[in-house]
């Protein structure tokens, strides 16, 4: 990619993608278009993720893995497809992912199951996290560590936002028996060195889980190269529906795992004595799993790998370039995280200036970003704020919404002056 | 003027401004001119819950009146708080117990202003209730 990039770029239409996207077209407040930067948060839907779920509603809807009937079937085949494709994006087998709510839940499935089947042996041993981490990649390890008398130890952060590989190395020991991290900081943008942090892991016997809710939509995951045991992410940062998320877990630590819930699909065979539990996957699925949210998921997945995603990641990178530049021409900004790594994501802040003050009048221009702690209050504490305002860009964003911002920014920080 | 006749004035006053960035032109400047606040009082005990961005209030009682003090790190909630203790301030406990319910839509503030901004108006106006009450039954 590295010569054919000097030489002939490739173009990449998101005016066009743009048009696939029809909430991207309404406006706000009366008739001011809709600038759409939050997508960090959530991404916008394109129409063959909402035809395909409609399509879902209006032909194949039953339950599945249950009715002998046709429709029961179709929709089974659709959901066990759907778990194929998740597979093959991200580089697994289709008995390693199981379909959860979202990436939170997804890391309490794990942490709940894990150290439930641990228990007391976990006793003055460490889970390692890091400093930037999201809420949920916090708290259900905080649980796990009540449980189980097991100690939470975190890798700092850098100044300019990167992980302390160096206190990784110190923290990632014998005494380790999970490492659990983000892939690229919801807040920062920076991609963290997951592969390494992975090996160390293994090398020390502890497990190691990768929270991708932000690389999946930036970065080709390789689960495999990757080197994790667990890799997560929610569906609607991907441009599929929300409530379908990802867990993969390699299949023997699957295996050796306890269910998280109980319920129906999830057992082999029920009395009021004992139970067996299926297998993995459907173990982890009790209930009436979001048959919807899988259809939509892996429509989405084919929507999105139908993109020139070489084009797609040059766009992206043009505009983080771009994004960070424009932010660093105001007077007084101070932009979080390194200055080369972002992955579309921007989060700054102005002298004087109160993230939220400018999140309303830039909301009142029809730019919608996110002010706030972004659920990492620890990485807000470490850098001395309590809220950042954050710009985050997707496949749909265009040199011309930067520009609205750009403006919008300028006519705030005027206001604020 | 009471607090009702009052809720009109600012009403009114907030329509009058055409456009978006005129009606925020005021509440900056409003929140510019937001009285100093007693670093003392600049506690988690005073700090009101469910804002987005963080506000103290404080509150005293002077010759059966109550008299508020604010503070805040935003610029644009200061200014509608500035319109609020403009409402409440040197008001009885009952006087401010019988103020209408739905005071944060009758000031237009949900029609002008985004929903964090209205909710969180709606948390400092809970919190100058909870002032007067706890005066009102002090005196009771």
């Amino acid at each position: 990619m590295s010569d054919v990039g000097a030489i002939v770029k490739p173009t990449f239409d998101a005016m066009k993608l743009k048009a696939e996207f029809p909430i991207l077209a309404r406006t706000v407040h009366g008739n001011v278009p809709l600038v759409y930067l939050d997508n960090a948060a959530t991404s916008q839907k394109p129409r063959a993720v909402i035809d395909a779920i409609t399509k879902y509603y209006e032909c194949s809807n039953a339950n599945v893995h249950r009715g002998g009937h046709a429709l029961g079937a179709e929709a089974t085949a659709l959901y066990e497809d759907a778990r194929s494709i998740v597979a093959s994006f991200i580089g697994a087998q289709p008995n390693e992912i199981i379909f959860t709510r979202g990436t939170t839940e997804s890391i309490n499935l794990v942490a709940a199951s894990w150290s439930s089947m641990m228990g007391e042996t976990l006793k003055g041993c460490t889970i390692v996290v890091t400093e930037m981490e999201h809420h949920a990649n916090i708290v259900p390890w905080q649980m796990a560590c009540e449980k189980t008398g097991a100690v939470l130890k975190v890798i700092r952060v850098h100044d300019d936002g990167t992980l302390d590989m160096e206190h990784a190395r110190e923290l990632i020991n014998d005494t380790t028996a999970f490492v659990s991290v983000v892939h690229v900081s919801n807040t920062l943008g920076v991609e963290n060195d997951v592969r390494t942090i992975c090996a160390l892991a293994r090398s020390v016997g502890a497990l190691s889980l990768v929270d991708g809710a932000q690389s999946i939509v930036h970065h080709a995951i390789n689960v495999t190269s990757l080197g994790c045991d667990f890799f997560v992410f929610s569906g609607h940062k991907l441009y599929a529906p929300t409530g379908i998320g990802v867990l993969f877990g390699r299949a023997n630590v699957l295996e050796s795992l306890p269910p998280y819930q109980g319920g129906g699909s999830m057992i082999l065979d029920v009395t009021f004595e004992r139970t067996t539990y299926n297998d993995v996957p459907v173990r982890f699925e009790a209930g009436t799993p979001n048959m919807e949210g899988a259809v939509g998921l892996a429509a989405a997945i084919r929507w999105f790998t139908a993109l020139d995603l070489e084009a797609l990641r040059v766009h992206e990178a043009e505009l983080s370039e771009r994004l960070l530049r424009d932010l660093n021409t105001i007077d007084g900004m101070r932009v979080f995280g390194p200055q080369t790594l972002h992955a579309g994501i921007a989060s700054f802040v102005i002298d004087g200036m109160h993230a939220h003050d400018l999140g309303t009048l830039l909301d009142e221009q029809g730019v919608a970003i996110r002010t706030g702690h972004h659920c990492t209050m620890p990485l807000m504490k470490r850098f001395g704020v309590t809220s950042t305002a954050r710009a985050s860009i997707a496949a749909y964003t265009t040199h011309d919404d930067l520009d609205v911002l750009s403006a919008a920014l300028l006519r705030s920080v005027r206001l604020l002056r | 003027m009471t607090i009702d006749q009052n809720i009109n004035v600012v009403r009114q006053e907030f329509e009058s401004f055409p456009d978006w960035e005129d009606r925020y032109m005021h509440i900056i400047a409003l929140g510019k001119g937001l009285a100093p606040y007693n670093e003392v009082h600049l506690t988690d005990e005073f700090k009101v819950k469910g804002c987005q961005s963080q506000v103290w209030l404080h509150a005293a009682i002077v010759g059966g009146r109550v008299r508020f003090e604010a503070e805040s790190d935003a610029l644009i909630v200061k200014g509608l708080i500035t319109i609020l203790l403009r409402l409440f301030n040197d008001r009885t406990p009952k006087e401010i117990l019988e103020a209408p319910s739905d005071l944060v839509a009758r000031l237009g503030f949900e029609q002008h202003l985004s929903q964090s901004r209205a909710n969180g108006v709606a948390s400092v106006l809970k919190q100058v209730k909870l002032y007067a009450l706890a005066y009102s039954m002090v005196r009771a």
